[in-house]
């Protein structure tokens, strides 16, 4: 059950195969996702969309292995992550997945500089190296002189960043974001947007969840859901 | 990793302070009433204890009658002057033996007046109760064979009816005879039983007998044996020596009795170790119900922070790191309510210490005793609390409002 370090190169780093997801049993069930196939490389930019129920979140949660399918195969960098049990996800989880969410989640009443702390807290990372890199990421979401201030002194845009900054302290390979910009007005949105594209540049694989084509835009490839399957999915122009 | 999580804890504390006070207030009374009952109890052992120490080294304790319940003992015989030469005369390893006879009084001096107690008896009154004198005299052969009114007072009556006079010399009336202050007591303070003993006056035992009591009884007995005298030996023979001059011959019962001072020392003390034990058993119970005062707000605490857990869960923290951070903070609460409450409960010991006039103890054998027990409390209602925190599906945890 040790996921950490098993890595084929030639595998996809993401891999759906026929996976379908159920909630509830009998006549009330919810098929959510269904025999969906999908393949996501290492170092993409992709975004997510589709109307209300159509299975976005369900699919981000299996891809970030807090869930798993119902049946089909979920592997991650070729490892079945439907086999591992509930301390093997969350060892997957810690060692390569970051996480935004659309409510931006930081804790409150806790510095800035103390919510990014805490993913390596968690990983037994020593405190001065864990603030050393704890700054270099604030400073790479661009809020370094805000390092001291709690989420209620910061805008939601601020906000957000600082939960970036703590899904990429870690070094995580992919960053999974759903509605990063939900609740964000559209200037905000776009800078939110730009951080993202900058940080897939340097070479972090970002899936996004988003409601608007133009986010959605500043991806270089969007799924499109439906009813739990996959409707469509189209490589964009900006390939920059 | 524990010292990250203790410092985890401690932020969630700060960040709901009140909150967390009012949580630990539980542990706090019942460690603050652990610590007050055993610090007074314990202070109260001692002050008995050293208290039946001051009665006087070796003192055996002679009267009339039979202790204990259903035995009567005002019908027995009273003791008299040859019974205290007979003893003195004829009892090995035996240090002085005191007379005593005892009436509630007035004494009367000027317009001062004051209800004292009348102590008829002789010098070796003084040596069985380890009783110096902090002026004057003590009674002279001729007096006590005389029987004449002279008197030695003890502090307190000197204090109100003299105030910073000289009393040697004077005379004080005494219900209707005249006495001559020729001595001043040491101040010894209160008994054990809570009444004043300097709050007394001695007159030789035959002025007693003769002028106040109108007849030749002696009430009590008080027999200092040698220092290096076995007490239960000098009882025997005490009790050989009373039969034999009360008549009492084969197995009839003693009307007498013989107790040796250390013996009721030692069951008073037993006394109230038990009481000072049952009252922190009392105590205990309390602080247990501090407790599940602590559960029940981790619970609710637990529920509060569902959102804040799933993101943690989601930012790398394992089911056992969740589980150590709730169960540290638990604990770290109930070791603040155990400090505080030992502070709280050592104050209150030491005010009513003071107020009782008993000794202040600290025992650090039950403060350590105290701070465990907080702790463990911690561990106990925190646990389940903390693996609830540590069980929560992330998605689900997220998603809560
Ligand atoms: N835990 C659950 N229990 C039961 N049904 C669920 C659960 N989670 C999701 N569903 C159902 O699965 C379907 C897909 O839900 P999902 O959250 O993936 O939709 P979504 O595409 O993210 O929608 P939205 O855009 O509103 O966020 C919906 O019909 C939803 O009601
Ligand atoms: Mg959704």
């Amino acid at each position: 059950m040790k996921p950490v370090g098993i890595e084929r190169p030639e595998a996809a780093l993401i891999a759906f195969d026929g996976v379908s997801k159920v909630f509830g049993l009998g006549a009330s069930s919810v098929r959510a996702l269904d025999h969906v196939d999908l393949r996501i490389d290492q170092g993409e930019f992709v975004a997510i969309m589709g109307p209300s129920g159509s299975g976005k979140s369900t699919a981000m949660n299996i891809i970030g292995c807090l869930d798993v399918p119902t049946s089909g195969r979920y592997l991650f960098k070729g490892l079945d992550v439907g086999s591992l049990d509930r301390r093997g996800r969350a060892l997957l989880r810690r060692r390569f997945l970051g996480f935004v969410f659309q409510g931006f989640n930081l804790i409150g009443r806790t510095s800035a500089l103390e919510n990014v702390e805490l993913p390596l807290t968690y990983r037994g990372i020593p405190a001065d190296e864990r603030r050393k890199r704890s700054l270099l990421a604030l400073d790479r979401v661009g809020l370094k002189e805000r390092a001291s201030h709690a989420p209620s002194e910061l805008s939601g845009g601020q906000q957000q960043r600082v939960a970036i900054a703590r899904a990429i302290v870690s070094e995580p390979s992919v960053l999974l974001a759903d509605e990063p910009t939900g609740n964000l007005d559209t200037r905000t949105s776009r800078e939110i947007m730009d951080l993202l594209s900058d940080l897939n540049r340097q070479s972090i694989t970002v899936v996004m969840v988003t409601h608007e084509p133009d986010m959605a835009a500043c991806a270089r490839r969007i799924i499109r859901f439906v009813d739990g399957h996959i409707e469509s999915d189209n490589r964009t122009m900006e390939t920059a | 990793m524990l010292l990250e999580a203790v410092k985890l804890a401690l932020a969630s504390i700060r960040r709901n302070a009140l909150r967390s006070f009012l949580t630990v207030l539980g542990v706090v009374i019942g460690v603050g009433a652990v610590i007050a009952m055993v610090t007074i109890g314990n202070g109260t052992t001692a002050k008995v204890t050293a208290d039946l120490a001051k009665l006087g080294s070796n003192l055996l304790f002679v009267a009339p009658g039979q202790f204990g319940p259903g035995r009567a003992s005002s019908d027995a015989k009273p003791f008299n002057a040859r019974d205290v030469e007979a003893m003195r005369s004829q009892l090995p390893d035996v240090r002085a033996v005191a007379p005593v006879a005892q009436r509630s009084v007035t004494a009367i001096l000027g317009n001062e007046s004051r209800l004292t107690v009348l102590t008829g008896t002789d010098d070796d009154f003084l040596i069985t109760q380890d009783w110096g004198l902090a002026a004057g005299r003590s009674f002279l052969e001729g007096e006590l064979r005389a029987g004449r009114a002279a008197c030695i007072i003890g502090q307190t009556v000197r204090d109100k009816l003299f105030g910073h006079d000289d009393p040697l010399g004077t005379s004080l009336r005494v219900n209707n005879i005249s006495c001559e202050v020729i001595g001043v007591l040491q101040a010894k303070g209160q008994s054990s039983f809570g009444t004043d003993q300097d709050d007394t006056i001695l007159i030789p035992i035959r002025a007693f007998q003769r002028r106040i009591a109108g007849n030749s009884d002696i009430s009590r007995i008080y027999v200092s044996a040698e220092d290096k005298a076995d007490t239960a030996k000098v009882q025997a023979n005490i009790e050989r020596l009373l039969r034999e001059r009360r008549g009492i011959v084969g197995d009839k019962e003693d009307d007498f009795s013989v107790r040796d001072m250390k013996q009721v020392v030692q069951t008073m003390a037993g006394t109230t170790a038990v009481l000072t034990g049952l009252l922190g058993a009392v105590a205990a119970v309390s602080l247990l119900v501090g407790g599940i005062g602590i559960m029940n707000i981790m619970l609710v605490s637990v529920t509060e922070r569902t959102r804040e857990i799933g993101i943690r869960l989601a930012i790398g923290a394992l089911e056992g790191q969740v589980l150590t951070q709730f169960l540290v903070e638990a604990v770290v609460l109930s070791l603040f309510g155990g400090v505080i409450g030992i502070l709280l409960g050592l104050g209150l010991a030491g005010l009513a210490a003071r107020g009782l006039g008993v000794p202040f103890l600290i025992d650090p054998a039950i403060i350590l005793t105290a701070f465990g027990f907080a702790a463990l409390v911690g561990v106990i209602f925190g646990y389940f609390p903390a693996r609830r925190a540590a069980m929560l599906d992330p998605i689900e945890a997220l998603r809560h409002e």
